[in-house]
């Protein structure tokens, strides 16, 4: 089988197979190490600090799943994909799961065999601008030339926005978020799109983020999460409800300080009971033990944690919940019960 | 009395396939052969194989639905509703164009350098060496992205050419160079332009008779024609004779600045400028390589009788050193234009649309449909490679030594 492996790699670079036959939850136990796919940088969703330690929102999805499944938040090895590469590095078994601002699709969910396993951000393509410029509306933009970043979705919702309102445009394709803010400073394209918040949090990155506007309309849904490799339904599961986890935390009350308070004896709430293991057996059912849901709530906080630390208000990306609030509080974030 | 005897025959010996040396090599090559399939077989059904494990199949269906994402530099009819077929069209004739360009300049980049790497004057072959080891001692794909890179924060962007004290004038207000690209000027084809252009390529003919008719005459009386100066008048003055009888019908369509951007005139891409010129500066170095081995093939004793002959030395690299040279020059030449028409490929890390960046990248980006796209993309590079191979080897024939 080694063999057959490693002719089928030579065959075409770009889809080796059949390693992602076993599963993959052995494969991350046996490995000790959960291989997860972000991007190359962008703050606040996934870039490393000062220390060269990965930090941001997506990271947080991974450690979160690798406390659950391995019992320690650091035991992850972040690989760095382009919006080009992410999704060879997935279906090659390269990487075990890919946080990385992918937008859930149509296609990408039967045609390129992935099952996506919630969603960790709700977003729309939105159009960044020099104040100095003067445009006040993405409707302003015909005759404008725009950087993109190449093999994402925002290219096609691009051609679709300018051929609806019958507008010209110039596209600069370009392959990394850097390249692109490199772009844009020097001139060489009056706007930059991508997806709202990627451009929040490039913005936060300038030297004068308050000379940039984001333009008030978003042209498309992106609805961006997590997925995994078609098929392996028990790893998909374990990522779906991990994540589900961090979301009904927040709902719940549950939080990073207060979670190994509430996880060491039952306590009123049955629903809490249930997800830290102290009452039931759902940790059984999807292959791991009681406390997989503590470790990974303890891992960096519920999801509300995560967005406050990573990219909420308070930090230089700026972002407001919005639609990323939980359905109590008007936004659209509910996870099915966990019973 | 003798008697014909026919030579013993030779019974057929399955153990003389390996032992006797009229059937040996044919049996390895046959050996070799079928190993050979079998390897491929056995990839083919692999990858077949493990496509079918993963619900996957081999289609190019894609081809025919719309692409949906647009291109910056389309030569033919492209819009985003236009097939991918179209899309990977769009990309070879980019490619084309770029290979084409860069093969051009890169030959008189070589040639300018090799023949000055031999040059008398201390300076100039200094500084020619220079030029040699430090660009082909980079990798080219550095050099593009340098030369992008400086190309976008050096020059203007269109709004510094606004207002009423503009930080950035056009040249001769025809030519605005900007960090998206260089505008100049497009020529507008009125009535009665076809005969001035008919008349262009008449002289052009004309050109190469009265060329060929000065060679002639010098080749049977030995008297010397001058030959620059009546070519390029050859070439001028009826074109510009016509232009004005004909009531000046080709005008010129300025860029003016509209909007965000430069309007009118056509428009030189910053990514086809940065491509062109870092693939022809880079290739060049190692073309000024060939060229100066090429030259040092020519025995001494060549330049030594031609000058003895009382040619000039600009004669005598003409007419004497340069045909033989060439015969060592080409065959390496060949392998280098086929370098630059490969290293385009590089042009997505400038923006560049060519095939790489639109069937290798944005439409293997939105199908997923990998194999299929790396498999075409390998088929058209190899294509083109053969052809300017092809191409080359029929000019190498025509160069080399004749041999009676």
């Amino acid at each position: 089988m080694k063999k057959t492996v490693f002719l089928g790699a030579l065959t075409v670079a770009g889809l080796a197979a059949g390693a992602a036959a076993a599963g993959t939850l052995d494969d991350v136990k046996a490995r000790g190490k959960l291989n997860c796919g972000v991007t190359t940088g962008l703050v606040g969703f996934a870039a490393p600090d000062a220390n060269g330690v990965w930090e941001g929102f997506d990271v947080g999805v991974c450690r979160a799943v690798a406390a659950a499944v391995l019992g320690d938040a650091t035991a992850v090895e972040f690989v760095p994909t382009t919006g080009k590469t992410r999704f060879t590095a997935l279906a090659s078994g390269e990487i075990d799961m890919l946080a990385r601002n992918t937008t859930w699709t149509f296609s990408r969910d039967t045609d390129l065999k992935f099952d996506f396993v919630g969603v960790n951000y709700y977003d729309g393509q939105g159009f960044m601008v020099p104040k100095a410029l003067g445009v006040t509306s993405a409707k302003d933009l015909n005759g404008a030339t725009v950087c993109i970043q190449t093999g994402t979705t925002t290219e096609l919702n691009l051609a679709d926005f300018f051929r609806k309102n019958n507008m010209e445009y110039e596209p600069v394709p370009i392959e990394t978020n850097a390249e692109g803010q490199q772009q844009y400073l020097a001139g060489a394209c009056d706007t930059y799109t991508t997806d709202a918040s990627g451009l929040a949090s490039t913005r936060a990155a300038f030297e004068n983020p308050t000379e940039h506007v984001i333009l008030p309309e978003i042209i498309s849904k992106e609805p961006l999460g997590p997925l995994v490799r078609h098929g392996d339904n028990e790893w998909g599961d374990i990522a779906r409800w991990t994540l589900n986890a961090l979301i009904a935390a927040e709902e719940l009350g549950i939080t990073s300080a207060n979670v190994a308070e509430l996880g060491a004896a039952a306590g009123g709430s049955p629903e809490v009971n249930r997800i830290l293991g102290t009452e039931g057996n759902l940790g059984e059912m999807i292959g791991l033990d009681a406390q997989w849901a503590m470790r990974a709530i303890a891992a960096g906080g519920n999801y509300g944690e995560l967005f406050e630390k990573n990219i909420g208000e308070k930090t230089p990306i700026g972002l407001a919940r919005g639609l990323n609030a939980q359905w109590t509080d008007g936004g659209i974030l509910y996870t099915p019960p966990f019973r | 009395m003798t008697t014909l005897t026919d030579p013993p025959q030779e019974s057929f010996k399955l153990s003389m396939l390996l032992n006797d040396s009229r059937y040996r090599s044919i049996t390895m090559q046959v050996i070799a052969l079928i190993l050979l399939i079998t390897a491929f077989w056995y990839l083919g059904s692999n990858l077949m194989a493990n496509l079918r494990a993963q619900g996957l199949n081999i289609s190019y269906e894609f081809l025919n639905s719309a692409a949906g994402y647009d291109i910056n530099q389309t030569l033919i009819p492209y819009t985003s509703q236009s097939t991918n077929l179209q899309a990977a069209l769009v990309g070879i004739i980019n490619t084309l164009l770029v290979a084409f360009l860069a093969c051009i300049t890169a030959t008189v980049f070589g040639v300018l350098a090799g023949v000055l790497r031999l040059s008398n004057n201390w300076l100039v072959r200094k500084l020619m060496s220079v030029y040699v080891e430090i660009f082909r001692n980079i990798p080219v794909l550095i050099w593009i992205l340098i030369i992008y890179t400086v190309m976008t924060v050096s020059m203007p962007a269109p709004n510094a050419f606004r207002g009423e004290t503009p930080t950035a004038t056009m040249l001769f207000d025809a030519v605005a160079f900007t960090n998206r690209g260089v505008y100049i000027p497009a020529p507008i084809w009125g009535a009665g332009s076809m005969v001035v252009v008919a008349t262009f390529f008449a002289s052009l003919i004309g050109v190469f008779a009265y060329r060929r008719y000065a060679t002639k005459l010098l080749f049977d009386t030995g008297r010397l024609l001058p030959m620059l100066w009546p070519s390029i008048a050859i070439l001028i003055v009826p074109t510009v004779l016509m232009f004005f009888i004909m009531g000046s019908p080709i005008g010129l369509e300025y860029p003016a600045l509209k909007g965000f951007n430069f309007r009118g005139g056509t428009q030189i891409g910053a990514p086809l400028i940065a491509l062109w010129f870092a693939l022809s500066i880079y290739t060049g170095a190692f073309i000024a390589e060939n060229v100066r081995a090429g030259i040092m093939a020519v025995s001494r004793g060549q330049t030594e009788a031609a000058s003895a002959l009382g040619l000039r030395p600009g004669r005598v690299m003409n007419l004497v050193v340069l045909p033989q040279a060439l015969r060592v020059i080409i065959p390496p030449l060949i392998s280098q234009y086929l370098n630059i028409t490969k290293n385009s490929s590089l042009a997505i890390l400038v923006g560049y649309a060519d095939i790489t960046a639109t069937l290798g990248g944005i439409t293997l980006n939105q199908t997923g449909r990998a194999i299929e796209c790396v498999l075409l993309l390998m088929l058209f590079y190899l294509i083109i490679s053969l052809l300017i191979s092809a191409v080359m080897n029929v000019y190498n024939n025509a160069t080399r030594l004749k041999e009676r």
